[in-house]
């Protein structure tokens, strides 16, 4: 049986300032403390999330979370085993102010560095909430991502496909936007569409006839906007009824393409016969109950195992930079004082890029 | 240099106007466009949402990457760097700033200098425009899938961007 280890968590790369201690060993651990410092909420009734985006910012809180999360775990920097940090992708300042802070407390307690990729941390977390054994498939939303991962290993990651343009929750976001719904605008779309009837208006769905497992949401908007237009200039403005049935309309959407694009990536991962299928959907997406409950059918239809960790693990945390450090730390990784923030880090290096690759959107 | 000489260099600019008939041919016309565009040039894009800004964005970063990868909307990031062979790309997100003073702890205005700076939601700069910034403003007209096109700059840049007519 493998050691168990404590790892101490940093995570700086975006808004959120955050700090973790987990404990166990790969696929089996728990989170002792999970600290995160954001003000997203605050900010919500101003029709907009405010970013906290001064390096300095983190830099003043960052120490703070460290000592909470030790504190909450009633463990000092003596007690754990390493100290893994968020080394990219991210805010190039964010992730800096991460990096120097780890590297400060590893040299000052004479404890090993572990640099983290911060979508690595998002991939491997359902092996955190849930003992996932590799190989998985993940829908990972994270940022402006939204890709398939097979996950095989700690660091071994090959990306089956994702969004061209715009992820999912940027789609929302900005679907509230152009129907003055408050944002974020997963759960305020989510809730208009439940009051719609998702046949009324008829939205594109963006590459769904071309194979393989890439999506295009940004034409869905676009699209969104001239229904939005057509229905002001025949009625003069926008009732009720009207905004509840395009936000069903553009979350049936939404689901059609996420669904059908697991689908197929779901049969390209069953290629590898795992022995416990499982397709785990991190982030905004699993929150939706309509596009859940999609995906659960799904995978029920597949006998494939679905899982969906909590949100408060999928948004950006330290957990799961703890997590993703203890599999390293157990795997013989370590990093040292030359460690470096990297603003791009892709997960899978292997893989051409999408965003922008020249595959065309809605029309084509 | 006064008010009134500044704002008299101001005044002396072009505009021209462009239809994109699809949203390839938008692309085409932003990768033209890039190639005349350097380090310490700032391209402001302008439209409302869906108007096609990002992806006039991605279209002239990835033409001048010489490793290609991925060109993410920069909304959730606010700001995406991006390293070529001439010199690093920005590419910004200003809808989620509340105070200009944001823009120079992100380190904005110094890119502005020596960086080639892509702007999308230009009017958070507030006076942190710079006066000889190139504008690109995309606007939906009746047919899907095509964008009325309005490139405007100083008067400096005319016979450079003229070029731009035989791509359009």
């Amino acid at each position: 049986m493998a050691e168990h280890f404590r790892i101490l968590g940093i995570e700086s790369s975006c808004d959120d300032s955050a700090a973790s201690v987990v404990e166990g060993r790969p696929g089996a651990a728990r989170v002792l403390s999970s600290i995160v410092e954001g003000q997203a909420s605050l900010h919500a009734a101003f029709g907009g999330v405010v970013p906290e985006i001064a390096a300095r910012a983190h830099a003043e809180r960052l120490d703070g979370c460290v000592m909470r999360a030790l504190d909450a775990a009633e463990l000092t920097l003596r007690d754990v085993d390493a100290v893994a940090v968020t080394a990219g992708p991210g805010l190039i300042g964010g992730v800096m102010s991460g990096v120097m802070l780890a590297k400060g407390l590893a040299l000052g307690a004479g404890k090993p560095l572990l640099g983290v990729n911060h979508l690595a941390g998002h991939a491997l977390t359902p092996r955190l909430t849930d003992g996932l054994t590799y190989p998985y498939l993940m829908l990972l939303v994270s940022g402006g991502h939204c890709q398939f991962l097979l996950v095989k290993g700690p660091d071994a990651f090959s990306r089956l496909g994702g969004t061209i343009d715009d992820a999912p929750g940027e789609a929302f976001d900005k679907t509230a936007r152009l129907l003055g719904l408050p944002q974020p605008g997963g759960p305020s779309v989510e809730t208009e569409a439940a009051k719609g009837d998702p046949r009324r208006f008829r939205l594109p769905r963006p590459l769904l006839g071309k194979s393989g497992c890439d999506m295009s949401f940004s034409g869905l908007k676009t699209a969104l906007l001239r229904a939005r237009d057509s229905i002001c200039a025949e009625s003069g403005g926008l009732t009720r009824q009207d905004r509840a049935d395009l936000c069903a309309a553009f979350q049936a959407a939404v689901s059609d393409v996420l669904v059908e694009k697991s689908r197929r990536a779901l049969a390209t991962y069953l290629e590898l016969q795992p022995s416990q299928p499982a397709l785990a959907v991190a982030g905004g997406v699993a929150a939706n109950a309509a596009i859940r409950t999609a995906l659960e059918r799904l995978c029920e239809s597949a006998s494939v195992r679905f899982v969906a960790p909590p949100l408060s693990l999928c948004t950006d945390n330290a957990a799961m930079i703890a997590y993703a450090g203890l599999e390293m730390f157990q795997a013989g990784g370590r990093a040292d004082m030359s460690l470096t923030a990297r603003p791009r880090w892709p997960l899978d290096a292997s893989q051409t890029p999408m965003l922008g690759s020249g595959k065309k959107g809605a029309k084509a | 240099m006064t008010f009134a000489a500044r704002h008299f260099r101001a005044m002396g600019s072009f505009q021209r106007s462009f239809l994109m008939r699809s949203p390839e041919h938008t692309a085409e016309f932003a990768r033209a466009l890039g190639q005349h565009l350097k380090a310490g040039d700032v391209l402001l894009l302008e439209g409302s949402i869906g108007a096609g800004k990002t992806h006039f964005a991605r279209a002239l970063i990835q033409s001048r990457l010489a490793v290609p990868e991925d060109v993410p909307s920069p909304t959730f990031t606010l700001v995406q760097v991006y390293e070529t062979p001439d010199c690093d790309i920005w590419h910004a997100d200003l809808y989620r700033l509340t105070d200009p003073a944001e823009l120079v702890e992100l380190g904005l205005t110094d890119a502005f200098e020596d960086a080639l700076c892509l702007v999308e939601w230009p009017d958070r700069l507030s006076d942190l425009a710079p006066e000889d910034a190139l504008r690109v403003k995309l606007e939906l007209t009746e047919t899907e899938g095509q964008r009325a096109l309005v490139l405007s700059g100083p008067e400096s840049r005319r016979a450079e961007i003229a070029a731009l007519e035989a791509a359009a």
